[in-house]
Parts: structure tokens; C-alpha cells; sequence
């Protein structure tokens, strides 16, 4: 057993740090659907965490519970060292946990800048007044949040498109606005529902390098989810693998490659 | 000068001042559709209900006074003082507060995610209801409504001889201008200028168009709906309060003041739905053109009475040109 509050070295050679979110026997329901059945698994700080398995598995369930779009049932989720009682989405935001849609959730009035920086809204700390006369800590607070936003707008390479509304983009760059909105927020947890779903080649290419970048550049912990197995086994640092809302797999993607159980469920793999 | 083209810049500007009433009532709506997708249709019985609620403070009425006689047997009417105007306000507007939040929990809580015209009929219900709390409360009569700084300071009424007098003596013909009016574009201009801020540089009016635009996205950046929802309700309170205090006092507080919600609707299809200071320009517009339109066209060749219908049809005629208003949200769509 590992130690929760100790970095360790994985058997990939990757070195990541304490826990910081924990799901301890995760079960949820819908009618007498159980989308989610006793799951356990954790998040270390600074790695990239993925959920995989196959259609109707519960994966997005999973992220919805982490997210607190959804309420599990039973079991209890533990972040940062103490237990989370049932909380509303946007108090799991101001907690720290900023997440993507899988099909893409994105204010399509504003434009691209202005879609991260309601990313920052969590960091405004000023009053209303001083907000509205833009005077003292609500300048100096803005210019400091719109310097964050343009950063990451840097990062992410969508300079090109600051002014523009968001409705004119094309999908994989709408996707990557909504991954910019949720780094702004400077999350502890980043999670990504399907961050590569319906992209071409060159797309998923870009995005699984941005994806490494920001674990790299910032030290972001990410949760993903997605479908595509060889994008999943090149960028994430442990893989959790579901199947009909059960846990059949977890460790590193070398070690769920070659679990007997992920092999028969989802990668459908002849046995040699 | 010209005795027909004074007159003309006379009932021009008057229509720029009535303009100015009908952008007020207009506001309220902008608001609430801005951040939550809802036609208020109650928006014209909120101000009422402000106005009376306002005069009720103020003239230290019972509320309710009706309702307790008959079930205790008393013979109650007024607590027997006169509250100070700038007070009244200030308790009115924790009224349309507490109205906010009752809306938010009773009503539109539970009707998150259905079809925009399901929340159109909500309002509707709201508003009959509305009018009727407050009949009970505050009881049918007309009432004068008179908000006054100090003794002495009230709201004015009537002409202003001042303006009158020196358009008189430097052009020979004197303007008659409402005191009201003027008094009412001031606050008007204020008003915007203060919700037009707020929207654009606030951390709550960032969040606010971002609920407007995405329940969803707008959680996931930490906007409590519910939070946002009882502000922008409050917000459209006051907004109808101010509407109420200069139309209540314009023409008294009586139960056809809830109509005047209907002369906003051509303004917003003017101004367009989702724009503050669309809101203003598309009332005078409207004012302006009634105007105008009854004394230089309607009175002489279409035997008067055009400012009943001028609104509605110039309205018509900006559906068919330009669906989404002057200032509305362009409706953009990727094929």
C-alpha cells in the first residue's frame, strides 16, 4: 500500500505527488439504473489521470460526481484531506475543480477572450462599487486576471481569434477555448470529458500536446476521459478502466495494457 | 421663428421626454430576458405593485388592512404616521427584494430547463398574481404619489417656467416642457449608465452574462444560478420601482399602470431584447415617433388618435427588416 500523503515513483518511471482527491466506494443510481457500482480510486497531485472503457461504462457519470453535477448515493469523496459533504457544480468551481464539456459548454455570445476570463471569475475578490467606478484593488485585481487569461490565451496558441465570437469558431478550436476557460481558473484538479472526441488527426495531435504542456508547464493535475486507447496510454501517468459502471482495471497504462480483465472487456485483443 | 417648426421641435422633444417613460418599463424586461431567457411579462405589475407598495409606506397604510378587519374584527387602517420619502424607498426596495427571492424559490426553481414559453405563461400567472397581492394589501383606490426630498423639494410638477420663458425671449416662441419629464430622463440616463456598467466591468455582471448565455459552462466557472437569478429579479424590482415612482406620479397610482408594460413591448423590438441602451434609444424612438407622427400626419389626414397604434406597427415593420432589434444580439449560425 502506498502512502496517500507521500510522492511515489510509478513503474513508468514518472514520480507523482500526495493525493489530493480521493473516491471511496462511489455508487450511483439512476432509478434502478446504478450507473457507477462501488467504485474507489484516487487523483496524486501533478499526474494525468485517465477513465477509459467503453460506451455507457459511467465514465462521464464519474466525472459528473467529481464535478458535483451529479450526487452519488453512496460512498464519500475526499478532497484535499477532508471529506466533501453533497456540493453544488459551482462550489465545486470555487473549490478548485475546473472542468470541460463533452460537448463543449462555451458562452457563444461573448468572444474568445471574454469566455476565459469569466474563467477568473472565482479569483475576483473586490467589492461591487469599486468594481463599477474601477478604482484601488478592483483595477490593479482585473489587470492581474486579464494578464493570467492572456497568458494562457499565449499558451494555447488562440491569439489569433481573442475578439472573436465564440459561435464562428469551428469545433476543435471551440474545444480548445473551453480548455483555455478552465485553466484560467488555475484549477488544482483539471477535468476533461472527452477532450479529443470528433477531432481529426492533426486536431488530437495539438490537443495531446497542449494537454502535456499545461502538466508540465504548470504542474496541473488532470482527470480525463476518453475513448481514443493509444491517446489514453501515451499521455496518462495511471489509467482507471471501467466497465458497466464497475472498476476493472487501475495503474499504469503498461500494467492495465496487459490486465486480462481490460483485455477481454475493452481492448478486444486476441489472446496470445 | 417659424410658429410650425417650433411647434414641430416642441413635440419632438415631448416625445423624446414620454420616450424616455417607456424605456423605463423596458429596462426591467432587458434585465431579466438579458440573464435568464425569460419574457417577464409581470414586468408592468411589478412597477405598480412598487408604486403602490411605495405610497402604502409612506402614508403609514396597514397592509393587508382589509383582510385583518375581517378576520379580527378591528377597524384598522393606518398605523398613524408618515414615513419620510427617501426611507420608503429604501424599505420598498427591500420589499422588491424579498419579491426577488419569493419568485426565485416559489416559482421559477422548480421550472429550470423547461421551454421559454412555459416561463412566459409562469409570468403571466405571476402577474395576476401579483396584482392581486397587491390589491389585498394595499386596497383599489387611486392614489396621488408625491416622493419629496425634504419639505418643500418634491418631485415637480407642471411646466418648466424657466425653460419656457428664455426660449420665449431669445426665439419668440416658448417651449412647454414637463418638470416631471425632465426629472425622469435624468434618472433614466443615470439608471443606465449605472446598469450598463454594472453588466460590462462587474465581476456579478460578467456572471451574469454568462448565465445568460449557458446554465451549464456558467456553473462549471462557479455562477451560483440561483444567486445571479434573485440579483437580476432584484435589479428589474428597483427598475420598476424607479418606473413606478415617475409614472405613479405623473398620472397617480391606479391599477392601469400595469399596462404600460404593453407599450414597452414595441420598444424592445426596437432596441432589441438583450440591449440596455437599446432599451433607451428604441424608447425614443417610439416616443418620438407617436409623436410626431400624430402631428404632422396622423391629426391632419387620419383623424387623430394614432399614437394607440403607431408603436405596435412600427414595430411590425422591424420584425419583418431586422428580427433581432437595433442593438440585439445578431443571431449568428455555423452550417
Amino acid at each position: 500500500m502506498k502512502d496517500n500523503a507521500e510522492s511515489y515513483v510509478t513503474t513508468d518511471g514518472r514520480t507523482i505527488g500526495p493525493v489530493v482527491m480521493e473516491m471511496k466506494n462511489i455508487t450511483l443510481r439512476f432509478g434502478g439504473v446504478e450507473a457507477i457500482k462501488d467504485i474507489s480510486f484516487d487523483i496524486r497531485e501533478g499526474e494525468i489521470r485517465a477513465i477509459i472503457g467503453p460506451n455507457g461504462a459511467g465514465k462521464s457519470s464519474m466525472l459528473n460526481v467529481i464535478s458535483g453535477f451529479y450526487v452519488p448515493q453512496e460512498g464519500e469523496v475526499w478532497y484535499k484531506g477532508s471529506r466533501r459533504p453533497p456540493v453544488k457544480p459551482y462550489e465545486v468551481a470555487q473549490q478548485g475543480i475546473a472542468r470541460t464539456f463533452q460537448n463543449i459548454a462555451l458562452f457563444e455570445g461573448m468572444s474568445v477572450l471574454d469566455n476565459v476570463m469569466t474563467g477568473r471569475l472565482t479569483h475576483m475578490k473586490s467589492g461591487l462599487l469599486s468594481q463599477m467606478i474601477w478604482r484601488g484593488a478592483a483595477e490593479r485585481e482585473e489587470i492581474a486576471n486579464r494578464e493570467v487569461a492572456e497568458r494562457i490565451i499565449d499558451f494555447l496558441e488562440i491569439q489569433a481569434i481573442r475578439k472573436t465570437p465564440v459561435a464562428r469558431l469551428p469545433y476543435g478550436l471551440k474545444k480548445r477555448v473551453e480548455l483555455a476557460r478552465a485553466l484560467a481558473a488555475e484549477p488544482s484538479i483539471l477535468l476533461l470529458d472527452e477532450p479529443m472526441a470528433g477531432m481529426n488527426v492533426e486536431e488530437k495531435e495539438d490537443m495531446s500536446r497542449f494537454i502535456l504542456d499545461v502538466n508540465d508547464e504548470f504542474g496541473t493535475t488532470i482527470a480525463l476521459i476518453e475513448h481514443d486507447m493509444g491517446v489514453v496510454m501515451d499521455l496518462s501517468d495511471r489509467v482507471v478502466v471501467m466497465d458497466y459502471g464497475k472498476k476493472i482495471g487501475d495503474g499504469t497504462p503498461h500494467e492495465v495494457r496487459n490486465n486480462q480483465a481490460v483485455i477481454d472487456a475493452y481492448l478486444g485483443v486476441a489472446h496470445d | 421663428m417659424n410658429e410650425q417648426l417650433a411647434f414641430t421641435i416642441e413635440v419632438f422633444a415631448n416625445g423624446l421626454m414620454a420616450g424616455v417613460l417607456y424605456a423605463l418599463v423596458a429596462l426591467g424586461f432587458v434585465l431579466i430576458y438579458k440573464a435568464s431567457g425569460i419574457f417577464n411579462y409581470a414586468q408592468g405589475v411589478m412597477a405598480l405593485f412598487a408604486a403602490m407598495t411605495l405610497v402604502g409606506i409612506q402614508n403609514g397604510q396597514v397592509p393587508f388592512s382589509h383582510l385583518i378587519n375581517a378576520i379580527f374584527g378591528t377597524d384598522l387602517h393606518y398605523f398613524g404616521w408618515d414615513v419620510h420619502s427617501f426611507l420608503a424607498i429604501l424599505l420598498t426596495v427591500g420589499v422588491m427584494i424579498v419579491l426577488a427571492w419569493a419568485v426565485q424559490r416559489f416559482v421559477f426553481r422548480h421550472l429550470v430547463g423547461q421551454e421559454p414559453i412555459i416561463l412566459f405563461m409562469a409570468t403571466i400567472g405571476l402577474a395576476y398574481f401579483l396584482e392581486g397581492v397587491a390589491d389585498l394589501m394595499w386596497g383599489s383606490e387611486l392614489k396621488a404619489l408625491n416622493v419629496c426630498a425634504a419639505e418643500g423639494t418634491c418631485l415637480p410638477q407642471g411646466m418648466n417656467t424657466w425653460l419656457e420663458g428664455t426660449t420665449y425671449e431669445a426665439l419668440g416662441y416658448g417651449f412647454f416642457i414637463d418638470n416631471l419629464d425632465i426629472v425622469a430622463s435624468i434618472v433614466a440616463a443615470i439608471l443606465v449608465a449605472g446598469l450598463v456598467i454594472f453588466a460590462q466591468y462587474t465581476k456579478q455582471g460578467r456572471a451574469m452574462r454568462a448565465v445568460a448565455d449557458d446554465h451549464q459552462a456558467a456553473l462549471s466557472v462557479g455562477v451560483s444560478l440561483n444567486f445571479i437569478w434573485i440579483l437580476v429579479w432584484s435589479l428589474a424590482g428597483f427598475v420598476a420601482l424607479v418606473a413606478g415612482i415617475m409614472w405613479g406620479a405623473k398620472s397617480g397610482v391606479q391599477f392601469s399602470l400595469s399596462l404600460i408594460a404593453l407599450k414597452a413591448l414595441p420598444v424592445l423590438m426596437l432596441g432589441g431584447f438583450t440591449s440596455i441602451p437599446g432599451a433607451i434609444i428604441g424608447g425614443l424612438i417610439i416616443g418620438v415617433g407617436e409623436k410626431l407622427f400624430e402631428f404632422l400626419i396622423g391629426a391632419p389626414f387620419l383623424g387623430g388618435a394614432t399614437e394607440n397604434w403607431f408603436a405596435y406597427m412600427l414595430a411590425l415593420v422591424f420584425l419583418v427588416f431586422r428580427p433581432q432589434g437595433l442593438f440585439g444580439e445578431k443571431i449568428i449560425e455555423r452550417v
